[in-house]
């Protein structure tokens, strides 16, 4: 790729548009997911007796198991979203950036 | 103390070595339908080996499996990658003894998969071809970075096949009535002959066969015990605390120091994303698109898996815990309490017998067998692709060497790697190994990971920085380990540990990302220049995969 080729990318606004949406919407899930997990870690090292509170009285099954599932969930469910915005919205901008090059 | 040493055991023991089943095993009698359903499965791998083996014309086929893979396909052999002996048999271990402590654990490994597929697979599919030292080494000098590369991909798929060879021999010899030699030594020859004849093709083929029948098979024993239940879980828990008491269903004393609990949290996360035998697996689908959709899949697999093997560890509370059959008599009369059969790795193996009877049991040991071949195989191909394509081809000849020799190469690499899988794995036969899964994780998230993110991302690194950095997480990797209470005290025999902490991942992931830091912004050379100048473009490929290497041969 030679410099005036890396330039014209760099002005498309396209382009642009892919970078700044992109990257953002990857480090907010990104954070989104340390900052559970990271929650949940510190919960068990300092509040451990939360995480086995019964979730009625006389249940056996604490807050614990549905929060644990949950965090499961939570990680398989936010890769799909990503999933689905970067192969539809993110991948029509990087080909219209493509396109770009061909015309000319 | 007597807390931190329980955490020490179960930590370190359960999980990073729950691959070695460590201790004494006895040899079990020959268990004829375990084996003859083993013997279907090498048939059926062998015959995909054969075909794969026709269709590897290339270093290119060798490495990426030409690069037709699916996003479905890749996605399942990456679980099948993850999804090892130490998941299944460690994680189901650990709920049945601990309870939700397990659970725990098995999101650790879990969170990591999100953050690859937000911050490393498409950057990491644009830029790369073969290996992750490709996008490493992307702007940087070739020979010293790949260098480095290829010494942490190696140190970690090392550490790791010892921790499979090992427990291998010893989980075939208490299933199958093998002697443990001669499981180490078929397992080696099996892996070589997939690697070596049908490359990438054959190994990623065995591991989605494999990840099916793993699934399978724990489906169908969570599904047992919750039919038992009539589907209720309040049902399950409440049968399973009468016989193990109340405190299974809450975090035990196992993340009890913060420290401990934030530096195992590193490690599982950025080691994850540090593994050069799954880094590996993104070279092998057609783009971008596929990339992100393998990780999608692999991530719901996985987290299925480990939501299986949940129930499946409380299944075995239920239904092996004080049964008489899976009792281990002789320990039961020195130590009292009920300790099963093999110890409590051999939970699900048990509930595979109780929920199914001989039949099943025979399909879960074949399953488990499988499982080590396939998990090998992949470590091994991604160690020879260090040696043939980094070293041998990048370093040692400097890119001139021609496809089909640097195939030759890749597969005596295979071959030496196989030789030395077998070694190790009776050299270590009775040794502590519980460290070795932890550092290879410690190696691969200061070593790899920060260099490989910041190669991406970071716009001022330079060679210097990434030489210094990367060496200085690997160094510091080793050094804590060696330091700490697993290998000072374990193993050398020392009182008190000279590094308190059994997980080195926030000190040396730190050192790593600081050292980077620091010796690249004070580089001031020309090439250092030269080097933040072609970032543009190489964030340009890496974004919208301009420019970037088509996988498949067209």
């Amino acid at each position: 790729m030679n410099k005036e080729t890396v330039e014209k990318i760099k002005a498309n606004p396209d382009y642009q548009k892919l970078i700044s949406t992109r990257n953002s919407f990857a480090v907010k899930l990104s954070i989104l997911m340390l900052a559970v997990y990271f929650l949940f870690i510190l919960l068990i090292a300092f509040n451990p007796a939360f995480l086995g509170t019964p979730l009625s009285s006389g249940s056996v099954t604490t807050v614990g198991i549905p929060v644990g599932m949950g965090i499961i969930v939570f990680a398989i469910v936010l890769t799909g979203i990503y999933t689905k915005r970067a192969n539809g919205e993110f991948d029509d901008l990087s080909n219209s950036v493509k396109n770009s090059l061909k015309d000319h | 103390m007597h807390r931190i040493l329980t955490f020490l055991i179960l930590a370190t023991g359960a999980i990073f070595a729950a691959d070695a089943l460590s201790g004494q095993v006895e040899k079990q009698p020959l268990n004829m339908s375990a084996i003859v359903m083993f013997l279907i499965f090498v048939g059926a791998t062998l015959g995909i080996t054969y075909w794969a083996a026709k269709k590897t014309k290339s270093a290119k086929d060798f490495y990426t499996a030409g690069g037709g893979i699916t996003g479905f396909q890749n996605g399942m052999a990456i679980a099948g990658d993850y999804m090892s002996a130490a998941s299944f048999l460690g994680i189901s271990g650990l709920v049945y003894m601990k309870g939700y402590d397990g659970l725990i654990y098995s999101i650790g490994f879990l969170v990591g998969w999100p953050v690859i597929l937000f911050l490393i697979a498409e950057p990491l599919r644009n830029l790369g071809k073969y290996t992750f030292a490709d996008v490493a080494s992307y702007r940087l000098k070739q020979t010293p970075i790949r260098t480095l590369a290829a010494s942490g991909s190696i140190a970690t798929v090392i550490l790791y096949l010892i921790a499979q060879m090992v427990g291998s021999g010893k989980l075939i010899q208490l299933l199958f009535g093998l002697s443990y030699e001669m499981a180490v030594v078929l397992v080696g020859v099996l892996m070589i002959l997939y690697v070596a004849f049908g490359g990438m093709l054959a190994t990623t083929w065995v591991q989605i066969i494999k990840a099916f029948l793993l699934l399978s098979g724990a489906t169908f024993m969570a599904f047992a015990v919750m039919a038992h239940y009539n589907f209720s879980f309040g049902e399950l828990f409440s049968h399973a605390t009468e016989l193990k008491g109340i405190q299974i269903m809450s975090p035990g004393g196992l993340v009890s120091d913060p420290v401990s609990a934030i530096s195992l949290a590193i490690a599982l996360m950025f080691g994850t994303a540090g593994l050069p035998h799954i880094l590996m697996r993104f070279f092998t689908v057609n783009d971008a698109k596929e990339a992100r959709k393998s990780v999608f899949y692999a991530t719901g697999f996985i987290g299925y898996f480990y939501i299986l093997t949940f129930i499946i560890g409380f299944g075995a509370i239920v239904m092996v815990f004080q049964k008489p059959e899976y009792l281990d008599a002789a320990k039961h009369a020195i130590s009292g309490g009920y300790p099963i059969l093999g110890g409590s790795n051999m939970a699900a193996i048990h509930l595979s017998h109780a929920v199914g009877g001989d039949f099943f049991l025979g399909f879960i040991s074949a399953v488990a067998f499988a499982t080590i071949l396939a998990v090998v195989s992949g470590l091994t191909l991604a160690g020879a692709s260090a040696i043939s394509h980094d070293l041998y081809a990048s370093v040692f000849r400097k890119g001139r060497v021609d496809s089909m020799t640097e195939m030759r190469v890749s597969k005596m690499a295979t071959i030496a790697l196989g030789i030395i899988a077998i070694i190790v794995g009776i050299a270590f036969e009775n040794q502590n190994i519980a460290f070795v899964v932890g550092l290879a994780f410690a190696i691969a998230a200061s070593a790899n990971f920060p260099i490989l993110v910041l190669s991406m991302y970071w716009r001022r690194l330079t060679t210097r920085g990434a030489v210094i950095g990367g060496a200085l997480g690997l160094g510091s990797a080793v050094m804590l380990v060696i330091l700490s209470p697993v290998v000072w005290v374990s193993i050398l025999g020392n009182k008190t540990a000279i590094f308190p902490y059994e997980y080195p991942a926030l000190f040396s992931v730190t050192l790593a990302f600081v050292g980077t830091w620091f010796f690249s912004i004070t580089d001031k050379s020309e090439s250092a220049k030269e080097e933040q100048a072609l970032f543009d473009a190489q964030f340009i490929r890496a974004q919208t995969g301009i420019g970037a290497e088509g996988a498949s041969s067209h």
